[in-house]
């Protein structure tokens, strides 16, 4: 069942190219086709889970490289748990919203969504991969379809970005490669499951070591301070359906790693470099927060603000405890949804008014109240509101770690302060305010792709704001069952 | 007698055509019809046909073994590098169908010469006597100091020069070094069968009392050899003479030459010198040339605006790629799986480079340019070829679902496998650097303005040769295990 997840995206790459030259305007309906059918694939994987099976479930198993001469053996190895499974959900929606607003794309559309659905078959491989080189070769898929999407259909410095994040990604899962690799050869096997189960204490190069490699990887795709300064870039020239991706997914790809690998193969390790890991995570949110209330640009401010909640993320798993770590991935989750719908909102206005200077927008909810609403429902939910997902997830985090780390997390929380300061300022400078005589003729949103992904992400936030099992339920199958690897 | 000749028979066969073409281009004109560049290639594409399929009918016959008194040997490893050149020689008559009409009335010469430097490359994989390497080495360089020359113009001669007058500084040093180990060991047999003298018998009797003579001994071979694999600090020759020589015939060195080279010192280092007394000397000369292989060449690559030059520099830093798997010999079993690794590199390189050099070839004779700025739209102007480049590329990278990626996370296995670990960790870095390069490439074809509007046409031999070499790189990324275990079985040789 997970290959298929893999599977239907790859399918309809193939299906996008394959479409004749006159009918390019077609690949649009063929990616809409076929991310639903993964979407729906998803949340068969998300609601048939069971809740209760502390195991990996719906596991796909097979011989994939055996070599008789080195200790390499690599698997066809997919299986999810809760925390998989939720994260595959959030793929499988996200990528319905990128394709829903990337309707209006005539650039070669045809190669648009065929980069579109391989970087779908990526995602969803590192989220179900149970093998650390099958991992590895997700992870490194994704960079191929990010380099072209952001330099083709970006704007701006798009291939200086484009470069920017490919070497960056690279330089931190080349060092991740190198730890596997010693991990792997310690123990004989690339199984995630049978590292986790082992208890590792010895291998060619310091534990600790391998732990910094493999961090690595995860620090900059999180991204942490200071490890960050590609994400702003690689955000602000990506087209909007990438910035959603990208902030949406990717950046959970590295906190995912960060739970899976870092916490549950090398607990140990984890818990030796907790404190500074959660020093950084306070630094990453109060310089990520102070970084966004000086941005003039609302993709680089929606960016930087990433940086910094992405740091409950960081500072959540760093206590290592069950509240903490449903925490963390809560916050990957909420964190998903709610700058996936700024980014798609921040790109309907650009789309609109072709500018996303905050200082030259001025009163747009005068002309465009609809948007104007959906934009102030994402804000509130970004700077916490109750009844919205944000809050929930970053209750828990703190709860998981101010015990832990007192002084970190009582930092961390300036954070919270801060980013109510700088949502409300934004949404009081750009909707509301006097009004532009610019935008005099704005029309609002009319189209129905643009409204469904804009609904469909405002339902998510406010459903789990008030009723968060629906999520947290599962997610806590994933919890549970790294708990038990520490 | 016989039995011997039959082992010999794939490179009889190309040496065969070979001079079947040579006679032909020299016979005198009128009579009979001057070879016309079809018909050559069809003649030309006998050798490797008939060599694989000869090497075929011999590995099937179950013929294996030493020949010619111990000086030779057929097994699972000279099988592997029969092939391989089979292949690499055709796939470079292949491309070279449009692009020889430059050589004009030499084109025979041409084609006679790749197919006698292939052929030499077969019987050098095959040796096991430092004479015959040292034949098999000089056939093969001088048909390639001549392929280098052979446009004529003033950049050509100066390659041929360059590489003439180098590549015989090299062979003067390996010349020494084997004499070194010739008058210490007292014999030029690599390896013989039990109670006959040879090379690894003598080191494994007295290999700790001569150790020093033997480290002098090494040093040469590998400061020779570096040479012919294009390794730092002997690689000066390689961007000047790949950009002056013709396309095909720069391809041909950077895939062909190399894998020689690399089966050379294979053969030297795994069989005659494994001896524990000497193999952590060499190995760790290896480990630092790799290193500094890899760096030097990448770094150099960055700031190349052409792109044979490029693609020069990006093989001296491949060369370190393959290096890292020499230099992986020391741990226990090591030496299977180190090999294993870099004839996995090697294969997967050969496709890959190929694949890039095949496009270079179209393009370098269509626009009469090589400069990378030139590749601007290339998307546009021929969609395949830029297509091809860009897999190739992806694949020298070492990105997943390519061939290269597979190889590269082979050969770091292998090296952290003989803690070799910082060594890895050099190796991945540089690979993040190469992806500047590489990528860039790839960047230009696709975002930048294309120079003109004319579309690139490719004849149906090149398509086919870049068909196979991508069917390759993406089919042998999702299912290595075919070529895994093919190179698993050649480096079983070196198992005791």
């Amino acid at each position: 069942m997970l290959t298929a997840l893999i599977v239907v995206p790859l399918i309809g790459a193939v299906a996008s190219m394959a479409l004749p030259k006159e009918r390019e305007e077609s690949a649009r309906w063929v990616a809409l086709l076929f991310t639903a059918i993964a979407l729906v694939a998803a949340g068969n994987v998300f609601f048939a889970l069971d809740t209760a099976d502390a195991g990996l479930q719906f596991v796909d198993r097979a011989t994939w490289i055996d070599s008789e001469v080195l200790s390499f053996d690599v698997q066809y190895f997919v299986g999810v748990d809760g925390l998989s499974a939720t994260l595959v959900l959030l793929t499988g929606i996200l990528f319905v919203v990128a394709t829903l607003v990337s309707f209006n794309i005539t650039l070669r559309p045809r190669e648009y969504f065929m980069w579109l659905l391989l970087l779908e078959a990526a995602v969803m491989g590192v989220f179900v991969s149970q093998d650390l080189i099958l991992f590895f070769l997700f992870w490194e898929g994704e960079l191929v379809p990010m380099f072209f999407l952001i330099s083709i259909w970006g704007t701006g410095r798009k291939e200086y970005s484009a470069i920017k994040f490919v070497l960056y990604t690279l330089a931190g899962s080349a060092l991740m490669l190198v730890g596997f690799l010693v991990l792997g050869f310690s123990q004989g096997t690339f199984d995630m499951q049978a590292l986790a189960e082992a208890d590792i204490t010895e291998a060619a190069i310091s534990l600790h070591a391998v732990f910094l490699l493999i961090l690595a990887a995860f620090a900059i795709k999180l991204p942490v301070f200071p490890l960050h300064t590609w994400l702003p870039d690689a955000h602000t020239d990506a087209p909007t359906a990438v910035s959603v991706i990208l902030a949406g997914i990717l950046l959970k790809m590295g906190g995912y790693g960060l739970i899976r690998i870092n916490a549950g193969i090398l607990p140990e390790q984890f818990d030796d470099f907790a404190p500074y890991l959660a020093g950084l995570a306070a630094v990453s949110v109060l310089y990520g927060a102070v970084l966004t209330m000086r941005q003039q640009d609302l993709k680089r401010l929606i960016a930087y603000s990433s940086v910094s909640h992405m740091g409950y993320v960081l500072l959540g798993a760093s206590a290592l405890g069950e509240i903490g770590l449903t925490g963390a991935s809560l916050q990957m989750f909420t964190h998903g949804t709610i700058t996936a719908l700024l980014f798609v909102m921040v790109g309907l206005i650009y789309d609109r008014a072709h500018t996303r200077q905050i200082a030259d927008l001025s009163g747009l909810a005068h002309r465009m109240p609809l948007a104007a609403t959906f934009f102030v429902v994402a804000g509130l939910a970004s700077l916490g509101l109750p009844t919205m997902s944000g809050f929930v997830a970053e209750l828990l985090v703190f709860l998981g770690s101010i015990e832990a780390f007192e002084v970190q997390t009582v930092l961390a929380v300036v954070g919270i302060l801060l980013s109510a300061g700088y949502i409300l300022w934004t949404v009081q400078r750009v909707m509301f305010g006097p009004e532009n005589p610019r935008w005099a003729s704005l029309p609002d949103t009319d189209n129905w792709w643009e409204w469904a992904s804009m609904a469909t992400l405002a339902a998510l936030i406010i459903a789990i704001g008030i009723y968060p099992s629906i999520v947290v339920d599962t997610l806590e199958n994933g919890v549970l069952r790294t708990m038990e690897f520490i | 007698m016989w039995d011997d000749l039959d082992k010999l028979g794939p490179v009889l066969a190309m040496g065969g055509v070979a001079t079947l073409i040579l006679v032909w281009g020299f016979l005198p004109r009128g009579r009979i019809p001057a070879p016309r560049n079809t018909a050559l290639l069809a003649v030309a594409l006998l050798g490797p046909i008939l060599a694989a399929a000869w090497a075929l009918s011999l590995l099937t016959r179950d013929e294996a073994g030493f020949a010619f008194a111990n000086s030779m040997v057929l097994d699972d490893f000279s099988y592997f590098f029969h092939f391989l050149f089979a292949g690499i020689a055709a796939a470079v008559l292949f491309s070279s169908q449009d692009y020889g009409k430059r050589f004009g009335d030499r084109q025979p010469e041409y084609y006679a010469l790749v197919l006698l430097a292939s052929g030499a490359m077969m019987l050098l994989a095959a040796s096991r006597d430092l004479i015959l390497i040292y034949i098999a080495l000089e056939l093969t360089s001088i048909s390639q100091y001549i392929m280098a020359a052979l446009q004529r113009d003033e950049r050509s001669s100066e390659a041929g020069i360059k590489y003439l007058l180098l590549g015989a500084v090299a062979s003067a040093v390996i010349l020494y070094g084997m004499a070194f180990l010739f008058g210490m060991t007292g014999s030029t047999r690599l390896i013989a069968p039990a109670g006959e003298p040879s090379i690894a018998s003598a080191i494994a009797e007295r290999g700790e009392e001569m150790r020093a003579g033997l480290v002098l001994s090494v040093v040469f071979l590998i400061a020779g050899f570096g040479f012919k694999m294009a390794v730092v600090p002997f690689q000066m020759w390689v961007p000047d003479v790949y950009e002056g020589s013709p396309a095909p015939v720069a391809a041909f060195l950077s895939v062909a030459s190399k894998a020689a080279g690399f089966a050379a010192v294979m053969r030297i280092f795994f069989e005659g010198l494994t001896d524990a007394s000497i193999s952590g000397d060499w190995a760790d000369i290896f480990a630092v040339v790799a290193a500094v292989s890899m760096s030097v060449g990448n770094v150099l690559a960055l700031v190349q605006s052409n792109i044979k030059r490029l693609l020069g520099y990006s093989s001296i830093a491949q060369a370190g790629n393959f290096m890292v798997g020499l230099a992986a010999i020391s741990a226990a079993g090591g030496l299977e799986g180190a090999a294993s690794g870099v004839l996995f590199f090697l294969a997967a390189y050969a496709f890959t480079n190929m694949a890039a050099f095949v496009v270079v070839i179209v393009i370098s004779d269509r626009t009469g340019s090589d400069l990378i700025a030139d590749y601007g739209g290339m998307w546009q102007r021929a969609p395949v070829l830029a297509l091809a480049l860009t897999l190739a590329l992806v694949s020298l990278t070492g990105i997943p679902p390519t061939v290269g990626f597979i190889a590269k996370v082979y050969i770091f296995n292998a090296a952290v496998e003989s803690d070799l670990v910082w060594l890895v960790v050099i190796a991945v870095l540089n690979s993040v650097v190469s992806a500047f390069y590489y990528l860039r490439i790839a960047g230009t074809m696709f975002l930048a303005e294309p120079r003109s509007r004319e579309r690139i046409a490719t004849s149906y031999p090149v398509r086919l040769a870049l068909a196979v070499a991508a069917v390759g790189i993406l089919a042998l990324g999702i299912v290595p295990s075919p070529l895994l275990e093919v190179a698993q079985d050649a480096a079983a040789v070196f198992a005791e």
